[in-house]
């Protein structure tokens, strides 16, 4: 299975437990979304459950806290990260507050899908990673899978959770490669990440994407006889703390690495957090591997703007084991 | 009644009884001169007083059942109270009181919004859950002429009217968005004109006028109910008072203007026709008026004794489960 079968599944699988389940968004029925995730579902479900909706991000996240209110589960499926910007007022003004604006009462039981990142040679605003946004904004749970094991497992408890999900899909990966796997995953649990290479020299936090050119990182480095410990966030907020952590007293060096813009990125919370709570553990400075603070590139640059193994492997080198 | 008699509830509205449509009213008008006193003697903070548009806010509830829901702005904040919310709890709010929000399903309410027209998708998004759930309940959502501006407004009148939802969009036209009046808000002669662009009815009220708002709000709740989607129902008023508390509209508009709309506020007409039409005595409505005066002072004073928020409010209600949340708080530091 490829990502976008395993988050097709995931959804299917949610829309047959629970019917309170409907999806929204734009080009998600007939087409079956402009990268097919909801292929098929249409049929399946019907145009009450599979929503095509106009043109529309912030009346269509809007509609989702009032389908919230009346006690259904939206699943909205933005179309490209940048569309998110659209919709910006409904997810932190409205969704991410609205538990607390109603006193604790009402569940915003919803999940906005996002894919993000760049590496698809796409036009201006289809590559940006704009997940640091949500973390900031209080209210908000963000997650990010990186294989589609974890897709499936990670979609199935963010539509199950009581709590808006918004749930980064990293559009590069929906089909770099296949899983396979005989029966389907467990559902997540929220919150942990994975140590997804165990090692002992460094740790090197990240997420998404940047998960693969991370691997790919630890094997080149191997080849120099430094071991790496990757660890894969899967949750960016809330931090599973304790994992990171523990792996930092292993490893005594921390790296992280996103795509995304460096400055105010979930890199610098990781840093802070471990600069916090583990501090005597580290026997070198910090470093974020991360995209530039510009706009994402025309996407000829791209691959100069991505974080990619070969570069990793370098900082890694001379920042930590000159 | 005499004048320290209380009434034992807030009045019922019944769109064919134009007693209780004074009444309720009344009872606005009322709670709205509290709590601008309240706020004058600093024990509440700054307040959205909605002085002239009673007639729109009764009309209207007047014109929908108790499970249809109500979307209502910062303009309508006492507007719950019609359905039940203690008087102290609504003006809670304006004393940052954290206790003041409240479950929405308890009253068929969506907490006031405090952004402009981004709560009118919630309304869209409830109303079509209701439909497709089926049931024929209606979502009353109000905005203001100021809100018709936001892109927001656009996207929930063109979304409700793709997907039929049984919503009334009520625009309260009270002319004034804080300082900026209506003229610069939009080039189109009338708001209402704009439900032409999203093939949805349309209809321009007397908004000083309950009977002519609650049944114009009729007419609209039937076509949603009978699946015929929704309307938008221009309710043209005047915002008598200030924006908020704060605000001093001797700098932007004249006194004239004010003193001319004043003279045509929505409950002093009322009551002069009821009274010539015989349907309620010069000294029933004193006694009603003096009634619900009292009924707030009580409910003041109910205020002065609410709990005070603590520390301890501030992790609640973010999330189902408060465990993801020590560090907000700076607690796990100061600990």
């Amino acid at each position: 299975m490829t990502m976008v079968e395993s988050l097709n599944a995931a959804l299917d699988a949610e829309m047959t437990a629970d019917d309170r389940v409907v999806l929204l968004g734009e080009d998600i029925g007939t087409t079956g979304g402009v990268f097919r995730v909801t292929a098929d579902l249409l049929k399946r479900y019907g145009s009450l459950r599979v929503i095509d909706m106009p043109v529309s991000e912030a009346g269509t996240v809007g509609m989702a806290v009032g389908m919230c209110l009346a006690g259904l589960v939206p699943v909205v499926e933005i179309q490209f990260d940048s569309f998110a910007y659209p919709a910006f007022q409904q997810l932190v003004s409205h969704l991410a507050r609205y538990r607390w604006r109603t006193g604790g009462s009402v569940s915003m039981q919803a999940v906005v899908r996002l894919p993000f990142g760049g590496g698809i040679r796409a036009p201006e605003l289809h590559s940006d990673s704009p997940e640091a946004l949500f973390c900031h904004m209080p209210g908000l749970k963000v997650v990010c899978p990186s294989n589609p094991l974890d897709a499936y497992s990670m979609l199935r408890w963010a539509i199950r959770h009581p709590d808006p999900v918004v749930f980064m899909e990293p559009k590069r990966l929906y089909r770099l490669n296949r899983a396979w796997f005989n029966t389907m995953p467990e559902i997540w649990d929220g919150w942990s990440a994975a140590i997804a290479r165990q090692g002992s020299d460094a740790t090197v936090v990240s997420y998404g994407a940047s998960m693969h050119e991370s691997l790919a990182a630890a094997e080149l480095l191997e080849q120099d006889g430094i071991s790496v410990e990757v660890v894969d966030l899967r949750s960016l907020w809330p931090l599973d703390k304790s994992a990171i952590i523990g792996s930092v007293q292993r490893t005594h060096r921390l790296v992280v690495v996103h795509e995304a813009p460096r400055s105010c990125g979930v890199g610098a919370e990781v840093v802070a957090m471990v600069a916090e709570q583990a501090f005597e553990s580290l026997r070198s400075p910090v470093v974020r591997i991360t995209g530039l603070d510009t706009p994402f590139p025309m996407f000829s640059l791209e691959k100069e703007y991505i974080p990619s193994s070969e570069l990793i492997a370098s900082i890694i080198r001379k920042a930590l084991f000159k | 009644m005499n004048s320290t008699e209380q009434l034992l509830s807030y009045p019922r509205l019944d769109p064919l009884d134009p007693v209780s449509l004074w009444r309720g009213m009344v009872w606005l008008r009322s709670y709205d001169e509290r709590a601008v006193a309240l706020q004058r003697q600093g024990r509440i903070g700054t307040y959205a007083t909605f002085w002239g548009e009673e007639a729109v806010q009764v009309g209207a509830l007047s014109a929908i059942r108790h499970s249809d829901w109500m979307f209502p702005t910062y303009r309508e904040n006492g507007i719950v109270t019609l359905r039940g919310l203690p008087l102290e709890r609504a003006w809670s709010y304006f004393r940052g009181d954290p206790g003041a929000l409240f479950d929405p399903r308890e009253y068929g309410c969506a907490p006031q919004s405090v952004p402009l027209a981004s709560h009118l998708s919630h309304a869209v998004g409830w109303a079509w859950s209701r439909m497709v759930g089926g049931h024929d309940d209606v979502a009353l959502a109000f905005f203001g002429d100021g809100a018709t501006s936001e892109g927001e407004a656009h996207e929930a009148l063109n979304v409700a009217g793709v997907m039929k939802a049984p919503v009334v969009f009520l625009c309260v036209n009270n002319q004034w968005a804080i300082s900026t009046p209506v003229s610069r808000q939009t080039a189109a002669k009338q708001l209402v004109d704009k439900a032409i662009g999203y093939g949805i009815p349309g209809e321009r009220v007397d908004g000083f006028d309950v009977i002519e708002v609650a049944e114009s709000l009729g007419r609209a709740v039937e076509r949603a109910r009978n699946g015929n989607g929704p309307s938008f129902i221009e309710a043209f008023c005047y915002r008598i008072g200030p924006h908020a508390t704060a605000d001093d509209p001797s700098l932007y508009r004249s006194s004239v203007d004010e003193e001319h709309w004043r003279s045509m506020e929505p409950i002093g007409r009322m009551e002069e026709s009821l009274i010539r039409e015989g349907l309620l005595s010069y000294s029933q409505a004193k006694a009603y008026k003096e009634a619900v005066r009292t009924t707030m002072l009580e409910a003041a004073r109910r205020l002065d004794r609410l709990p005070r928020p603590d520390r301890s409010w501030l992790g609640k209600g973010t999330f189902a489960s408060e465990v993801f949340i020590g560090g907000l708080t700076g607690e796990e530091v100061l600990s």
